[in-house]
C-alpha cells in the first residue's frame, strides 16, 4: 500500500469540478509535482490534503489511516506557501520555532533543531532578521524551515518559486532538490511551470480540468505523452499527420519531407525554426554547433531523427 | 476562506444592534404626537415635521451647512493641491515640519480652536460672518483633503508624464490630460470626506457661529439645551433620510462597496 | 528649481500662519490678562489664571475626570471594536461592504442626533437601557446614566467606535489569509492562532486607533455636554462655560490651552512608543 493514497477524490464548487476523481499513490521519500495550467484542480488538491479544503468525495490516507478525520492542526504536515505566509511580527527563529512550541517541544532542543534547520537552508546568520528585513530567496528559505524543522510526515509546496525571478528560482531549484534529498521526506510540488516539475520530481501528475492526464516519470511523460494536452503542455511539439513529434527530434536533411524556412530564431545554445510544409508549420530546434544553418526563405528538408 | 462560527455572528448581531439602536430610536420618536421627549412612542404623528416649517432658522442652517460644507471643501482641496505637489515630489528643507502643520487641526481639539477663532475673529471683525466660517471650516477639513490629494499625488507614477512628454504633449497638456484625471478620483473623495467633517462639526462652530450664521449642527445643540420638545429629533430624521437617500445614490453610480473595500479584495 | 515646493505649498502655508498659529499665539497670551465681572478683559501679564487653575483641585477633578473618561473610551473602544473588525474581515462579498457601511455610516449623522438617541435611551430610571438590562437580571435598581460618568462613556463610545473598527480592519486588510493557514498546518489551535498571530498583526491597528479614540474622547464636546448637563463637566464643556456663560475668557483660555499641552503630550508620546516597538516589525 501507498505511503500516501488520494483514492478517487473530488471538490465541487457549487456547480463547479475543480477536482474529478483523482487517484493517486504516493512512495514513502519520492518527491512527485502536480502539474497543470491554472484551474486544473492542483492547488485544491494540495489543500485538501493540508485539510484547508474538505473534499465532496473520496478518501485520503496517510500510512493507512483515514487523514480526513484528523483536523487540519493535528495533521503534522509542512507547507510551504505560494505567499511564504511568514508570521510578520516574529523573527526567522521564532518564525521557525513556532511549529516546534506547538509540539511542546522543550526549549533546549528546540533551538538546537531551529538552529539546524536555518543552517540546513543556509540562513544561520538571519536568524533574529524579520520577514520584511529578507529578500524573497531568504523568505522562501524561512517558509522552508519552518515547514522541515517539524519533521513532517509529507512536505506540501504550493507554488514555492513563482515569486522569484528566473535565475533565483533556478539556484532554489538545485537547492530544494538537494535538500528534499538530505531529509529524505516524502514531497508534493504543485506548479504550473513545466521545467520546474521535470527538474525536481521523480514522477509528475499531469492535471487537466480536475483530472489526472497522466502519471508518470518525468522523461517518460515527455517521450511518450498518454493525451494531447499533456504533448503540449510539457513542451514545444508537432503534429505532423496525426504524430506528435518534439521539434529537437527533426534535422535538415538532404531529403524528406519539403518545406521552407519561414522564421529562424538564434537562441544562443541553439535555433528555433518554423518551417512551412504540406503537413503545416514545423517546429524544428537545432544544436548551435557553430556550423552554418539554413537561412530564412531557404528550401530544406525535414526527417525524423530516430532515437539514438 | 474561513468563515465567522455562530458565537462570533452572535456577537456581531449585537454589535450592530448597539451601533444601530440611538440613531433608530431617534427616527422613531420623530413621530411621536406628544410634547415632549419621551420614548418609547405608543402612538404615532407627523406633527413634529410639520413643526420644522415653524422653525425657518432650521431650514436655513441646513442649507447654510450644506454651502459652508461645499465652499470650504472646496477651497480646502484647492489649496492641497499644490501643497500635496510639493510634499509628494520634492525633498526640501522642512518638509516634515510643514506636514505635521498642516495635519494639526486633526490633533488640536476642536474647544481650542474654536476658543482660538473666536478671540482671533472678534479681534479682526469677522466674528460671526460667514467669511470667518468659512475660513475656520477650510483649517479644520484640509487635513482630510490634504491626506487623500497626498495618497494620490504619490501614488502617481511620474514615468507616466514623462511618457506623455515624449509623446509631445505640452506642459499644459500633460496637466489637462494626463495628470488631473489620475489625481480626480484622490480629489474628489479628499472633497467628500472634507465635506462630511464640515457639515459634522460642532464643537469649533458653536464658539463662532452668531444667530444669523448658525449651522445645522450648532442650532440642534443649542435647541436641545433649552427645550425638551422632539423638534431636534424630526430635524435629524430628516437629514438621516438625506444621507441614507445620498449614500443609495452614490452606491448606484460607483459601488460603494468598491469604494469601501477596495478593488483589489476579490482576488486570493 | 529650489523654491519650487515653497511656492506651490505658500497657500497653505499663509492660510496655516494667519489662521492657526497666529490664533493659537493669541490664545496663548490672552491665558496671561486680567478679566473682572464689570472691566472685561485687561491685557496686561499676569499669573493669576494659571495659579487658581492650578490651585483649586476643582479644576484638578474636572481634568482628571476628562482623562478618566477618555481612557475608559479608549478601553471599551479597543476591546470591542477589534473583535468585530476581525469578524467583518472574514465576512464574505457583498455582507462585509454592508456591515463596514452601517458600522461606519454613524459617522456621517451628526454627533448631536447620536447622543440624543443615547439621552431617550437612557432618560431616567424609565429608560429603554434601564428596562433592558433588569430584564436581563443584570441589574436589579435602575443605573443612573443622565448626568453620569457612566452615560458619557457608553455614548462616547458609540460615537467614536468607528474610528476604531476602521483603525483595525485597515490592519487587517493587509494581513495574509495564508498565515493562519500557516499557523494552523503547524498545530497551532483557533485560540492559539488569535492570540499569537491575529492579535499581534492587529496590534499597530489597535494602538493607532487607541490614539485617535482617546484624543477624541479627551476633546469630545457635544456628547458630554449633553449626557453630562450642567453639572458633570469635562474640560471641553468648563472651557466654553467660561468663555459663552462667565465670559472669563482668560481662564477659559488656561483650560483649553492645559487641555491641548496635555493631549498634544500624550498623543506624542503614545505614537513614539508605537514607533519603536513595531517599527522595524511593519513597514
Amino acid at each position: 500500500m501507498a505511503f500516501l493514497a488520494l483514492d478517487n477524490l473530488s471538490k465541487r464548487f457549487g456547480t463547479q469540478t475543480a477536482v474529478d476523481g483523482l487517484s493517486l499513490g504516493v512512495e514513502k521519500g519520492e518527491f512527485i509535482s502536480l502539474l497543470g495550467p491554472s484551474g486544473c484542480g492542483k492547488t485544491t488538491t494540495l489543500q485538501m490534503i493540508a485539510g484547508f479544503v474538505e473534499p465532496s468525495s473520496g478518501a485520503i490516507r496517510l500510512e493507512g489511516e483515514d487523514l480526513l478525520a484528523v483536523k487540519p492542526a493535528k495533521r503534522g504536515l509542512g507547507i510551504v506557501f505560494q505567499s511564504y505566509a511568514l508570521f510578520p511580527h516574529m523573527t526567522a527563529t521564532e518564525n521557525v520555532a513556532f511549529g516546534l512550541e506547538m509540539q511542546g517541544i522543550a526549549a533546549a532542543e528546540r533551538a538546537r533543531r531551529v538552529a539546524d534547520a536555518l543552517e540546513l537552508v543556509g540562513l544561520g546568520a538571519f536568524a533574529a532578521r524579520y520577514p520584511r528585513q529578507l529578500s524573497g530567496g531568504q523568505q522562501q528559505r524561512v517558509a522552508l524551515a519552518r515547514a522541515l524543522v517539524i519533521r513532517p510526515r509529507i512536505l506540501l509546496l504550493d507554488e514555492p518559486l513563482s515569486n522569484l525571478d528566473a535565475k533565483l528560482r533556478e539556484e532554489m531549484q538545485i537547492e530544494l532538490r538537494q535538500i528534499q534529498r538530505t531529509v529524505g521526506t516524502t514531497t508534493i510540488l504543485v506548479t504550473h511551470d513545466q521545467a520546474e516539475a521535470m527538474a525536481l520530481s521523480d514522477r509528475v501528475v499531469v492535471m487537466n480540468k480536475g483530472r489526472a492526464e497522466q502519471i508518470a516519470t518525468p522523461l517518460e511523460a515527455y517521450e511518450h505523452p498518454a493525451t494531447a494536452f499533456v504533448a503540449s503542455f510539457l513542451g514545444k511539439t508537432n503534429l505532423v499527420n496525426g504524430v506528435a513529434v518534439r521539434p529537437e527530434r527533426i534535422a535538415f536533411a538532404a531529403a524528406g519531407l519539403v518545406g521552407t524556412v519561414r522564421t529562424r530564431i538564434f537562441q544562443g545554445n541553439h535555433w528555433l525554426y518554423q518551417v512551412d510544409t504540406a503537413s503545416g508549420l514545423v517546429t524544428v530546434i537545432r544544436q548551435n554547433t557553430g556550423d552554418a544553418m539554413p537561412e530564412e526563405g531557404a528550401a530544406v528538408h525535414l526527417v525524423w531523427e530516430a532515437r539514438a | 476562506m474561513s468563515r465567522n462560527g455562530p458565537l462570533a455572528l452572535a456577537y456581531h448581531a449585537l454589535f450592530v444592534v448597539f451601533m444601530l439602536t440611538p440613531i433608530l430610536v431617534v427616527c422613531w420618536v420623530a413621530f411621536t404626537p406628544e410634547g415632549f421627549l419621551s420614548f418609547p412612542v405608543r402612538h404615532w404623528s407627523l406633527r413634529w415635521f410639520y413643526a420644522i416649517g415653524r422653525y425657518p432658522e432650521f431650514v436655513s442652517a441646513f442649507w447654510r451647512s450644506l454651502g459652508l460644507g461645499a465652499l470650504s471643501s472646496a477651497l480646502a482641496v484647492a489649496v492641497s493641491v499644490p501643497a500635496a505637489l510639493a510634499i509628494a515630489r520634492h525633498q526640501f528643507a522642512g518638509r516634515e515640519a510643514m506636514t505635521t502643520l498642516f495635519m494639526s487641526p486633526l490633533m488640536i481639539p476642536h474647544v481650542v480652536l474654536g476658543i482660538a477663532f473666536l478671540r482671533f475673529f472678534t479681534e479682526i471683525g469677522l466674528g460671526g460672518t460667514f467669511a470667518g466660517l468659512v475660513l475656520s471650516h477650510i483649517v479644520i477639513v484640509l487635513p482630510f483633503a490634504l491626506r487623500l490629494t497626498l495618497a494620490s499625488a504619490v501614488g502617481l507614477d511620474s514615468r507616466i508624464e514623462h511618457a506623455a512628454v515624449s509623446l509631445g504633449a505640452s506642459e499644459a497638456t500633460v496637466l489637462k490630460r494626463i495628470t488631473l484625471p489620475l489625481v480626480l478620483p484622490g480629489l474628489v473623495s479628499g472633497w467628500a470626506l472634507a465635506f462630511i467633517n464640515s457639515f459634522d462639526e460642532v464643537t469649533m462652530t458653536v464658539f463662532i457661529a452668531a444667530p444669523g450664521t448658525e449651522t445645522l449642527p450648532v442650532r440642534m445643540f443649542l435647541y436641545i439645551q433649552d427645550n425638551i420638545d422632539p423638534l431636534v429629533t424630526s430635524v435629524s430624521a430628516c437629514v438621516i433620510a438625506i444621507t441614507v437617500a445620498a449614500l443609495i445614490a452614490l452606491d448606484r453610480a460607483y459601488g460603494l462597496e468598491r469604494l469601501l473595500v477596495g478593488k483589489g479584495s476579490h482576488g486570493r | 528649481m529650489k523654491s519650487t515646493p515653497y511656492l506651490l505649498a505658500l497657500p497653505a502655508l499663509l492660510l496655516f500662519a494667519a489662521i492657526v498659529i497666529v490664533p493659537l499665539g493669541m490664545t496663548v497670551v490672552l491665558t496671561f490678562h486680567d478679566w473682572g465681572q464689570y472691566k472685561g478683559i485687561e491685557p496686561v501679564f499676569i499669573l493669576k489664571n494659571w495659579r487658581e487653575v492650578f490651585s483649586d483641585s476643582y479644576y484638578a477633578e474636572m481634568f482628571e475626570r476628562t482623562f478618566r473618561i477618555a481612557l475608559l473610551v479608549t478601553l471599551f473602544s479597543a476591546v470591542f471594536g477589534a473583535p468585530e473588525a476581525y469578524i467583518l474581515s472574514r465576512m464574505r462579498s457583498p455582507w462585509r461592504g454592508i456591515f463596514l457601511l452601517v458600522i461606519l455610516g454613524p459617522l456621517l449623522i451628526s454627533v448631536v442626533a447620536r447622543t440624543l438617541g443615547w439621552a431617550l435611551l437612557f432618560g431616567g430610571s424609565e429608560g429603554l437601557v434601564n428596562k433592558a438590562l433588569m430584564e436581563l437580571g443584570l441589574i436589579d435598581t435602575p443605573l443612573p446614566f443622565m448626568f453620569t460618568e457612566t452615560g458619557m462613556v457608553v455614548a462616547l463610545v458609540h460615537v467614536l467606535m468607528p474610528y476604531m473598527v476602521l483603525s483595525v480592519w485597515a490592519a487587517l486588510q493587509r494581513l495574509d489569509p495564508q498565515v493562519e493557514n500557516a499557523a494552523i498546518a503547524l498545530g497551532a489551535g483557533p485560540f492559539t492562532v488569535m492570540r499569537r498571530i491575529v492579535l499581534p498583526q492587529a496590534m499597530p491597528g489597535i494602538l493607532s486607533g487607541a490614539v485617535i479614540v482617546f484624543a477624541l474622547a479627551a476633546s469630545a464636546f457635544a456628547t458630554p455636554a449633553i449626557i453630562g448637563g450642567r453639572r458633570l463637566k469635562v474640560a471641553s464643556t468648563l472651557a466654553y462655560d467660561e468663555f459663552l456663560n462667565t465670559l472669563n475668557w482668560p481662564l477659559g483660555a488656561v483650560v483649553a490651552v492645559l487641555l491641548l499641552v496635555a493631549l498634544v503630550i500624550i498623543v506624542v508620546g503614545a505614537n513614539r512608543l508605537v514607533e519603536r516597538r513595531y517599527g522595524q516589525v511593519f513597514r
